[in-house]
């Protein structure tokens, strides 16, 4: 698939003392028809990346291209990206239908094409009844709608979201994230969506960049980040984990075999890019993880807090070196619950799940 | 916990209120009250008439004055209401340059700067060009005026844009609209009430205003106040108090529409 955005050694600076570093050389290719993320922490840097490709923000150093084409020397109204705002930014003094058609009546579009386009826009966002209203007159969900709608409607080939689900409450956010998913889909327009929900980020992304402290830390789909973690921040930033130490005695490209606290030894994937020797961080999900009889255990412990979630249960045991290890284990009505704080567990997990950590 | 220091439970709060709400309003109310005097005093009550109001109706003086008072404010708020609006654009829409403090206080320098000053300097000045250029008509009271109503205009208009979400104009200019389009499409039609509060705060400043109109003007340009201050040297008739009595109804109309307008939301 070709490149739609080029981002390379992106790098900005805002001068102070200290200067604050927003964005350290950052490099991304984003590709044509992709729901990509940037996931991450307030101040991580993702909204800043977002805002230099619309071209309200400018890089201290690097390069930013779409499709070739070098974005740096265009002002904002002569990029052709569209931007979904935090806050819809939707203009109060006109209508609904007026604001979806405010982009193609700066392009100078006829009347009759505007008029049509727009009422498109409107049956996608499911606004048509809407058409008339104020902006202030509708509900936050109806707002976000027309936000989308509004950016869409001039057809950009790069559509730019800056945490638009973040003002919206629980239920709302989850039929918008479908909606969203839907809408890239059926028009084809790479998506740049910028949010700290990594759920968000997991289930509605194509691919995900990871960010922390200006940073890029890793870059790939849902499955590769959550399965597997480049580092500990990854790991820690999306989902749940719990960090073992271990060591390290046989490498075998991408698998090694690890020398658990307890003695024990088990086969463990490596992330790409590290040195696998010595001492090293394991990461186990807890949901990954077994508990059962000490004696059948990797690790053993004793049982702590036992958490009932509904749909699962989360059983914290605290480990014979010290550390806490989480297992969530989903409910069943059949299954009658097998043991209770105090008593002395065992924690396994298979071969191969756990993660070694680049740091 | 102790209850948070409020001054209205304070003693004497309510005594020293009224006090000052007296003082101030009393004599703006004695002024009005006299205004309907059937007698020639301004301080012995006779009876009720509209016989001042009439009177200064049918002075001619009044009129030219009211006319020339009304055309020079009229002018005077268009052009500093046209200036700080584009004052309040360079000094809220621009980046951060070096000296902006000083170019605000420049702006607001007929607030700070002794008003009888600015009078003799524009009497200097002007009696220069007169004498070189032979005109003497009121440009020279437009332009004065036009002057010192700049930082009534510009405060309200500045505190209107300040107040104005960013993100609006970012999202014009994301929809392809160049600066002045983004300007006249989503600037200008947020901002109209707080330059409808600056021109209607020029305007009564302007109509108001003794000092520098009394310095500035030819012969023969009396201007409403110039005027009741000329007639005060002479003989004193509830027709000013009449004459102040229209002043401060237009003015009291004027301080409620700036107030309304200034709540109009974004």
């Amino acid at each position: 698939m070709a490149t739609a955005i080029s981002v390379r050694n992106l790098r900005k600076v805002y001068p102070g003392q200290p200067p604050v570093v927003a964005l350290a050389d950052a490099s991304i290719d984003i590709k044509d028809n992709e729901f990509f993320t940037l996931l991450g922490p307030s101040g991580c840097g993702k909204t800043t990346l977002l805002r230099m490709i619309a071209g309200f923000e400018h890089p201290t150093a690097g390069s930013l291209t779409m499709h070739g084409e070098n974005l740096l020397d265009l002002p904002p109204y002569k990029r052709p990206v569209n931007t979904v705002f935090q806050s819809y930014a939707l203009f109060p003094h006109l209508t609904v239908a007026q604001n979806i058609g405010f982009g193609l009546e700066m392009l100078g579009k006829p009347k009759a094409e505007i008029r049509q386009t727009v009422d498109e826009m409107m049956a996608l966002v499911k606004m048509t009844e809407m058409a008339d209203r104020q902006t202030g007159q509708i509900s936050g969900g109806q707002q976000q709608r027309v936000a989308l709608a509004r950016a869409l409607a001039p057809k950009p080939r790069v559509l730019l979201l800056d945490e638009p689900l973040s003002a919206l409450d629980f239920k709302l956010r989850k039929d918008m994230q479908l909606e969203l998913k839907r809408l890239q889909k059926e028009t084809g327009i790479t998506f740049v969506f910028v949010t700290h929900d990594q759920e968000e980020a997991l289930t509605m992304s194509d691919r995900i960049a990871v960010m922390s402290a200006g940073e890029i830390r890793q870059i790939g789909n849902p499955r590769q980040i959550y399965d597997q973690p480049a580092e500990r921040f990854v790991a820690d930033f999306i989902g749940d984990t719990n960090f073992l130490p271990a060591e390290v005695i046989d490498t075998k490209g991408q698998t090694v075999t690890i020398r658990l606290s307890s003695g024990k030894e088990i086969a463990a994937r490596a992330a790409e890019g590290g040195s696998h020797k010595g001492k090293v961080t394991l990461a186990v999900r807890p949901e990954h993880a077994n508990i059962g009889p000490e004696a059948d255990g990797l690790l053993g412990g004793t049982l702590g807090e036992v958490v009932y979630f509904g749909t699962d249960t989360h059983y914290h045991v605290a480990l014979e070196d010290g550390t806490g290890f989480v297992v969530r284990q989903q409910n069943r009505p059949d299954a009658a619950a097998q043991f209770s704080t105090g008593d002395r567990v065992g924690v396994h997990f298979a071969p191969g799940i756990g993660q070694v950590l680049k740091d | 916990m102790s209850k948070a220091f409020n001054i209205s439970r304070q003693n004497g709060f309510t005594t020293i209120a009224i006090t000052c709400f007296v003082l101030l309003y009393l004599p703006i109310v004695l002024l009005v009250v006299y205004s309907f005097n059937s007698g020639p005093s301004v301080a012995i009550w006779e009876g009720f008439s509209w016989r001042w109001y009439q009177s200064a109706w049918e002075n001619d003086q009044v009129q030219e004055a009211t006319v020339r008072s009304l055309v020079i404010a009229l002018w005077a708020s268009a052009i500093s209401t046209t200036c700080a609006v584009l004052a309040a654009l360079a000094t809220t829409r621009t980046r951060k340059f070096k000296g902006q403090g000083a170019v605000f206080a420049m702006i607001n320098q007929p607030l700070m700067v002794p008003e009888i000053v600015t009078a003799v300097a524009l009497l200097i000045f002007f009696a220069m060009i007169k004498v070189s250029t032979g005109y003497t008509g009121l440009a020279y009271l437009i332009v004065a005026h036009s002057a010192f109503c700049i930082p009534f205009a510009y405060l309200p208009i500045r505190a209107r844009l300040q107040g104005m979400d960013l993100s609006l104009e970012q999202a014009a200019a994301d929809l392809y609209a160049t600066p002045f389009k983004v300007f006249r499409r989503v600037t200008l039609p947020q901002l109209w009430p707080g330059i409808l509060a600056g021109a209607m705060l020029a305007f009564v400043i302007s109509l108001d205003d003794v000092v520098i109109t009394e310095f500035v003007k030819s012969a023969g340009q009396d201007t409403l106040p110039t005027y009741m201050l000329g007639q005060l040297r002479r003989v004193v008739t509830p027709e000013v108090n009449a004459i102040s009595t229209v002043l401060f109804g237009i003015s009291v109309t004027f301080v409620i529409a700036f107030t309304v307008l200034g709540k109009i939301k974004n």
